[in-house]
């Protein structure tokens, strides 16, 4: 019996590491740059990549990095790394039903170890196969979970120690807003979310000389104010208008 | 910023990421995000990331926005949406953009 239930693990286990296998490659260049901007901002190495593990959350860290270098004052550079991450809440209300009955340090480490990927995998799976035991369940997010920390951490230490040897006039700062492009110009599939981009954008521009950088925030807040309305306005197919 | 006031950043960054992704996770279930909420955090990632992006596109060589199109940050970065937008591949915008710029940074 208990052979059997720890073999089922291992093969969710297995399951879930297969799955975050192809997505493994693309977190390499941004950790990479995470890296080497922390590097370029005179971070030293322990809080280079140390924020790596402490944070774990790519476009915050690559954020409050470039923040940290633009000499923003540190509750900016605190609030806009948690407006970036306010989606982890919506991936824990996503989660919550299939993990909160799990012991607490499992809980805790599953939450900890929460990406994009890993929040997007799992709740594929869990939706697919509804049987899954809550073993199954937590043994799939970890194998998927685990190899991207890994992946990260390294790349991270990897772009580190490769961006301290890179003179400043490489502009390899330039990387955190070409690599938020990579991010944001494929996922822009309707006409809300491009709404929201393109207000986002343009309010940031205009509001761009206000302290604080509170236009970033200011900005925030057009771009899902315009995205909000747009959806509420587009008539959706098969639906009444 | 001295070390210190970066990890104090670094720290309340930690702290408060964890309790996010914990959030819901330790409320068991038993609360759900209120559907306006939902709606709206979908819009979130395209309208912070593009209100970062744009003016990073327009920052000039001394420290301002500049925005005329002998800018090589300007122009390197609509080359690199471009590729993004054609090719979704992470790695060939990157390359884009940075190539655009040190071409330009080079001529100009």
């Amino acid at each position: 019996m208990m052979s059997e239930m720890a073999k089922a693990g291992r093969q969710d286990w297995m399951d879930g590491a297969r799955a975050m296998l192809p997505l493994l490659p693309g977190a390499v260049p941004f950790g990479m740059i995470a890296g080497v901007v922390a590097s370029n901002a005179g971070l030293d190495a322990l809080a280079g990549i140390g924020q790596s593990i402490v944070v774990f959350a790519g476009a915050a860290q690559l954020a409050s990095t470039q923040l940290i270098a633009d000499a923003a004052p540190v509750f900016v550079v605190i609030l806009t790394g948690l407006v970036i991450n306010l989606r982890f809440a919506m991936y824990s209300a996503a989660l919550a039903g299939h993990l909160s009955a799990l012991p607490r340090w499992r809980r805790w480490l599953a939450a900890y170890l929460m990406t994009d990927q890993s929040y997007a995998l799992s709740v594929l799976r869990y939706t697919a196969r509804p049987q899954m035991s809550l073993a199954a369940k937590f043994a799939f997010y970890m194998g998927g979970a685990i190899p991207m920390w890994t992946v990260w951490l390294a790349a991270t230490a990897a772009g580190y120690f490769l961006g301290n040897r890179i003179p400043a006039s490489w502009s390899l700062d330039f990387f955190v807003p070409l690599s938020f492009l990579a991010l944001i110009v494929p996922s822009i599939a309707d006409r809300a979310n491009a709404a929201a981009a393109l207000t986002g954008g343009a309010a940031a521009v205009i509001a761009w000389s206000l302290p604080f950088n509170l236009g970033l925030f200011l900005a925030a807040l057009a771009g899902i104010a315009a995205g909000y309305a747009v959806e509420k306005l587009t008539p959706k197919q098969g639906e009444d208008a | 910023m001295d070390n210190q006031t970066i990890w104090l950043a670094i720290i309340v960054i930690g702290i408060g990421t964890f309790v996010l992704r914990a959030s819901f996770i330790e409320l068991g279930g038993r609360f759900a995000l209120p559907s306006p909420v939902t709606q709206a955090l979908r819009f979130l990632p395209a309208a912070v990331l593009s209100a970062i992006i744009l003016p990073a596109l327009l920052r000039g060589e001394a420290g301002g926005l500049y925005y005329g199109l002998d800018n090589p940050r300007l122009i390197a970065g609509a080359a690199a949406a471009l590729v993004a937008w054609k090719t979704k591949s992470v790695l060939a915008t990157l390359a884009a953009g940075m190539s655009v710029l040190w071409a330009m940074q080079a001529l100009l």
